[in-house]
């Protein structure tokens, strides 16, 4: 069995040609019918016939042989070098909300080191009454909580900026994951080594080379920052920081200190390389802000979609997505299928939950014309996700990072679909 | 030990007055002044956290050259992708800015903190205090920022004027943007047209072949070799000359830790390390327009050839085979790895 997904020469492109056939021969009215009995029915199937494997073959599972091309991404012009680099969640083929640790995108500065629980040690310094080291078994004893919050890169849909780039949800929109995370409040900590309240800052820094460092507002830090060691029910992966990373809910990605270790208490930010020469935004005359933390909110259409198109042909067609605000909870999102003339409310599978992804669909019958598809979020702000126009009008075209502009997948009558901008 | 860390946690508090009145659970150490000077590294604006010493453009430019120019440059502007340090001044307000130390970075102490503690890239925190400081004062020289006798210490840190220090403003986006950006929005009738005005397809830069299809075709044909492998051993025909297809087929996954810093193959270039196409049996330091490290001229000088047991003991432990050598590989720990890599080298002679 397992030859037949080995399928030597299937490129993406042959596939959405092979679909696309598909789709046009398909009858799409309701209840087809089949001109002879289907083999897979009436024939008995090795499956049904012979064994599986045994409860001893896969102490730790993989996913199926034939989601082999749900993967994370990497897009090898975009770096010096894969060292000091980003990868794609595969948003266009996952469903709900919680991202697998497996696809879940990775960001490192000087890559993703191995960093053993018996080896890590994590301390508290600066305005504190007592300097402390934890080790990891430290951090277990303190009470700990679980919460589902989502993780973006600031740069993710960048390379967007400049007009349309990339054919793909997971390159446009792929730098985000979204886990529960167990892990002990920083406020936790801070009261423990006794932080000095005039203290206005925390510095916090990785046990890796890059030693990237983040300054963090003391009010944020008392909030709902978590020092955490678990994702999605198990530990930490070592792409995303194992044993223990920072998660800093609805704050851009970088902040996410992995293989945290050490928190420092300030008077004042340190200004490191990341929150002055990366991670700031250049506006039109050449004045950059920083400490521009928030991921304002955004979303998009994960199905269909470059990577995803439509292989049925006409008829009942379910078009997802997913909805985000790093400023509280998804209220609303709408869907427009001609590139923003008119917009349909689309369903929540869940009502919103703060800092964490929202999962909508739209439910809809499929006329087999072109469609412009977009979605458009507003969190409970009242905030409403923006266009790239109105972007580009206060940000310039300097930007790099924070766009959260409403995307444009134009899908073609063969179901075949394609990143474009309009106007 | 600490069976009740609640009741350590009262008296810690009768003991102390703690600001932020809070339970605490008396967990964890103290942490030792030795072990907070070895982390607590970083460096403020105002030159909190800056350790003694000094060092200037003229010794800057030599520690530059062996350690900073493979991928900044000799002037630090930059090779490839990497980093450019130098230049771009006046770019900020144009399209596509260039964003270097001398255009842009606002503080000086970032410079030095970030170079003290990650750099040089595969090396962090191996230089002294001293060459960090000869380091930012070479890029502030390829930068015009100052002379190449100024000397840059804990003393004249503050004396050097960062040009773009007052281009940063805090974010304004809750005055800018978020009014304007909040309301009910429109449903119907939101525009007259809609025009197609960019398409991805036109650019193409996606990439191209799904990775499972070629992960898959690879092991599936390293499994198939393997197999047709097996079976020429057991017949005994396998010639000692021959590379067996395999055994390069893992090796080029064990050069994927490589790849960073090395290319093979047609069209390679130097990068962080020099093109490996046809390194097996030739002699060292022999690829042209790559800087060397001292002590790999003198071994080559000497005559070091790279046949497959010198290979082997340099990969295995470089910096154990030749000291001092620019190579920041830790070196690879299996035998059944040092095999396959070297007979992927082999293979790759052009």
């Amino acid at each position: 069995m397992s030859k037949t997904f080995k399928s030597k020469g299937t490129t993406r492109r042959g596939f959405l040609r092979g679909a696309a056939a598909a789709g046009a021969g398909a009858i799409s009215t309701s209840a087809a019918q089949a001109a002879t009995p289907d083999p897979l029915i009436t024939d008995v199937q090795p499956w049904a016939q012979g064994l599986g494997d045994g409860v001893d073959t896969t102490p730790y599972g993989l996913p199926s042989a034939h989601e082999g091309d749900v993967i994370r991404r990497n897009v090898e012009w975009l770096t010096a070098d894969t060292i000091s680099s980003i990868n794609f969640t595969p948003i266009h083929a996952l469903d709900g909300t919680i991202t697998p640790q497996g696809c879940a995108f990775e960001r490192h500065h000087s890559g993703a080191i191995d960093l053993r629980k018996e080896d890590y040690r994590l301390m508290i310094n600066g305005l504190v009454d007592t300097p402390l080291v934890f080790t990891y078994a430290d951090l277990e004893r303190f009470p700990r909580e679980n919460h589902v919050y989502f993780c973006e890169c600031a740069a993710n849909t960048g390379m967007e900026w400049a007009g349309a780039q990339l054919n793909g949800a997971q390159f446009t929109h792929g730098m985000i994951h979204n886990m529960e995370y167990t892990g002990v409040p920083l406020r936790t900590l801070l009261e423990e080594a006794g932080y000095d309240t005039t203290g206005k800052w925390v510095f916090v820094e990785g046990a890796d080379a890059s030693s990237n460092g983040r300054s963090i507002p003391m009010d944020k830090a008392l909030d709902d920052v978590l020092v955490a060691f678990k994702a999605n029910g198990e530990a930490l992966r070592k792409e995303h920081g194992y044993p223990v990373r920072l998660v800093v809910p609805g704050w851009e990605g970088n902040m996410w200190i992995k293989w945290l270790r050490r928190i420092e208490v300030t008077n004042a930010a340190v200004e490191s390389r990341e929150e002055t020469s990366k991670y700031t935004d250049v506006l039109a005359n050449g004045v950059a802000r920083k400490w521009t933390w928030e991921m304002d909110a955004k979303s998009v259409v994960t199905s269909p979609s470059p990577q995803a198109p439509i292989t049925h042909g006409k008829g009942p067609l379910v078009i997802t997505g997913l909805a985000w605000s790093g400023r509280g909870a998804i209220k609303r999102v709408d869907v427009s299928k001609d590139g923003g003339k008119t917009w349909e409310t689309a369903r929540l599978a869940k009502p919103g939950e703060k800092m964490a992804l929202t999962r909508f669909y739209l439910d809809t019958e499929w006329d087999g014309t072109d469609m412009l598809l977009q979605s458009r979020a507003m969190d409970e702000t009242g905030y409403v996700q923006p266009t790239k126009t109105q972007l580009r009008e206060v940000r310039g075209l300097n930007s790099i990072y924070h766009n959260n502009c409403i995307q444009t997948w134009w899908v073609h009558e063969n179901g075949e679909a394609e990143n474009v901008e309009v106007s | 030990m600490l069976k009740f860390p609640k009741t350590i946690a009262l008296v810690a508090l009768s003991l102390t007055a703690t600001p932020a009145l809070a339970e605490v659970y008396g967990l964890g150490r103290a942490a030792l002044p030795e072990e907070i000077s070895a982390w607590d590294l970083d460096v403020s604006p105002d030159g909190t956290g800056l350790p003694v010493g000094s060092g200037d453009a003229l010794v800057g430019e030599e520690v530059f050259a062996e350690k900073c120019a493979i991928c900044h440059g000799d002037f630090a502007e930059g090779v490839d992708n990497w980093p450019k340090l130098a230049g771009g001044m006046g770019t900020l307000d144009h399209e596509d800015p260039l964003k270097t130390v001398g255009s842009f970075w606002p503080y000086l102490s970032t410079t030095w903190d970030y170079v003290n503690r990650s750099m040089p890239f595969g090396e962090a925190q191996s230089l002294s205090n001293d060459e960090v400081y000869a380091i930012v004062a070479y890029i502030l020289y390829s930068n015009d920022l100052v002379e190449d006798d100024f000397v840059l210490s804990n003393e004249t840190f503050l004396d050097v004027e960062m040009p773009n220090q007052d281009g940063f403003i805090i974010d304004d986006r809750a005055s800018t943007e978020y009014a304007m950006w909040t309301g009910e929005p429109c449903m119907e009738n939101c525009k007259d047209d809609v025009k197609v005005t960019m398409r991805a397809r036109v650019l193409d830069v996606t990439p191209d072949e799904p990775g499972d299809d070629t992960a898959t075709l690879a092991a599936a044909e390293v499994e198939d070799t393997a197999t047709e492998d097996a079976a020429t051993e057991v017949e005994g025909v396998q010639t000692e000359d021959a590379l067996d297809p395999a055994l390069v087929k893992a090796g080029e996954k064990v050069f994927k830790k490589c790849k960073a810093c090395h290319q093979v193959g047609e069209g390679a270039k130097n990068r962080v390390g020099p093109v490996l196409n046809g390194v097996v049996g030739n002699a060292a330091a022999m690829v042209e327009g790559f800087k060397y490290s001292k002590p790999l001229k003198a071994a080559a000088q000497e005559g070091l050839i790279w046949d497959e047991e010198n290979l082997t003991a340099f990969l295995a432990k470089p910096k154990k085979f030749l000291k001092g050598t620019k190579m920041s590989f830790a070196g690879l720990k299996k035998d059944e790895d040092l095999a396959a890599i070297v007979a992927y080298l082999q293979s790759v002679t052009e």
